[in-house]
């Protein structure tokens, strides 16, 4: 496949203002440039809402009445188990994105973004299992939803493994978003016929439809901490996009000039 | 140029994979014998007990199918990839898709069926009943089907690869858990006397699912491969 970069010529035909955006913001050096503006503030807000949320959730928060000190994994275990799903949604959504309308971007976004994800998923599993141990008496547990985390691993280590069996990078990223949007059309359906066969997990404490069931001194805490751990999903998918668009452009002449002027 | 229609050339398609299957029944053999083994392999493993092997044996004989499905499915498209018959289906003015799943239901019908031809004999040496042989027997004729189409997809996405085997299996397993689990669990509830409908009903569902998206990813999945 020859490659040419569509995305370098200007539109011809008049856009609206937003399409203009949306176009500049599928170009490789305008992007690059723009992401590398962004990483220092995503990451000092992250590092601040971390600051904040881990002060407030291992030090000021109550100690919980059932469960003690060890109900404070939640502050790590929720969001990460959290941001695990959010990620996977996003490489299926940069799979359709790159299947349908070929955007480069949206292809070195999936292959920045599967590592964080898995390890999302990773540190969900461990702090799972930590908190389980006093809980329920032992490591591990085939509960729903740890065993539909586990199952999300193994999708994440599949995913990985095909991206890097190939070794033309297009062909790589078109196999793995198709196997991404495989994989996120199976998840529900794994997620529910886990559940099905299993639950002992607790019930879920934050998203109910009435009042939830946590009290706002250890809610508000946990809430910052989702957020410090987005901004963190979002500093860290920045700065890996950065290499794989370098990378991925490494013939271009904007690339060979950045690294020549320095 | 004379036009095919599509009937015909799913006709010809589906004789030319029978009768290529035919020429090389010795490997056809192969996964059946696979099946057996592995399942023979359990009461040798954790003894003879017909108690536990009655507890462990739809498990047992469903990870046996899904193993034994999975390693015939390697070939899949393989043969046709290598001699370049594959790109020329592709090529061809009909949906890739259509081709595709007939060429899947084909590959079910040679090593799936016999598969499930031989579960009785299996279920035999698990120590089932035969009300709970004849739940497994159906089982694994929703299942099975439902494991070719989703396998299917993985084998079009790594027949470029060399060693695209054991990425396959990695690839699939994880995509297998709902069929293992109703599965599995319509065989449980058989074997203790209680309703199956529900998990029948599952499986049915996913293979209803799964006859309708996976021709597509399978499409894709071979478009992506021939680049």
């Amino acid at each position: 496949m020859t490659e040419t970069n569509f995305e370098a010529t200007p539109p011809k035909k008049h856009r609206s203002r937003v399409g203009t955006a949306f176009h500049r913001l599928g170009s490789p050096p305008y992007f690059y440039a723009l992401a590398g503006k962004l990483v220092p503030w995503a990451g000092g807000l992250s590092a601040l809402f971390f600051a904040y949320s881990l002060y407030a959730g291992l030090v000021i928060a109550p100690t919980d009445y059932e469960q003690g000190e060890s109900f404070r994994i939640i502050y790590v275990h929720v969001p990460s188990a959290w941001l695990s799903m959010l990620v996977y949604a996003i490489l299926a959504a940069c799979g359709a994105i790159s299947l349908i309308w070929r955007m480069k971007l949206a292809e070195s976004l999936a292959r920045a973004c599967a590592p964080i994800g898995a390890s999302y998923t990773f540190l969900a599993l461990v702090t799972g299992s930590i908190w389980g141990k006093p809980m329920w008496g032992t490591w591990w547990v085939w509960d729903a939803r740890l065993t539909s985390e586990l199952v999300l691993l193994f999708l994440y280590l599949g995913y990985m493994a095909l991206q890097s069996a190939f070794s033309d990078r297009r062909t790589a990223s078109r196999a793995s978003a198709i196997l991404a949007l495989v994989g996120v059309v199976n998840l529900p359906i794994i997620h529910y016929s886990v559940d099905w066969w299993n639950t002992l997990h607790q019930g879920a404490t934050i998203l109910k439809t009435s009042a939830p069931s946590i009290h706002p001194s250890m809610l508000i805490p946990l809430l910052a901490m989702v957020l410090a751990f987005h901004l963190h999903f979002f500093t860290v998918a920045l700065m890996r996009i950065r290499c794989e668009i370098l990378e991925d452009e490494k013939r271009t002449h904007w690339v060979q000039q950045l690294g020549t002027s320095r | 140029m004379r036009r095919i229609g599509l009937g015909t050339a799913l006709l010809a398609l589906t004789q030319r994979d029978l009768t290529l299957a035919y020429r090389r029944r010795g490997e056809l053999a192969n996964p059946i014998l696979f099946f057996v083994i592995v399942t023979s392999l359990f009461p040798m493993g954790v003894g003879p007990a017909p108690e536990q092997l009655r507890n462990i044996g739809p498990g047992v004989i469903w990870v046996a199918s899904l193993l034994a499905t999975l390693l015939a499915l390697e070939a899949l498209f393989r043969s046709d990839y290598e001699d370049g018959s594959l790109e020329q289906i592709t090529l061809s003015p009909h949906p890739v898709s259509v081709l595709a799943f007939a060429k899947v239901a084909v590959h079910w019908l040679i090593t799936g069926l016999p598969l499930l031809i031989v579960s009785p004999l299996l279920a035999l040496l698990m120590q089932m009943d035969s009300s709970t042989m004849k739940t497994l027997f159906f089982s694994l004729l929703l299942g099975t089907p439902t494991l070719s189409l989703i396998g299917a997809v993985a084998a079009a996405l790594t027949v470029g690869l060399k060693r695209g085997g054991l990425l396959l299996t990695l690839l699939v397993l994880p995509l297998y858990v709902p069929v293992l689990i109703f599965g599995t669990s319509a065989v449980h509830s058989a074997a203790h006397g209680l309703a199956v409908a529900g998990q029948f009903y599952a499986l049915g569902a996913l293979l209803a699912l799964s006859i309708v998206l996976a021709p597509i990813a399978i499409a894709a999945a071979l478009r992506a491969s021939l680049n």
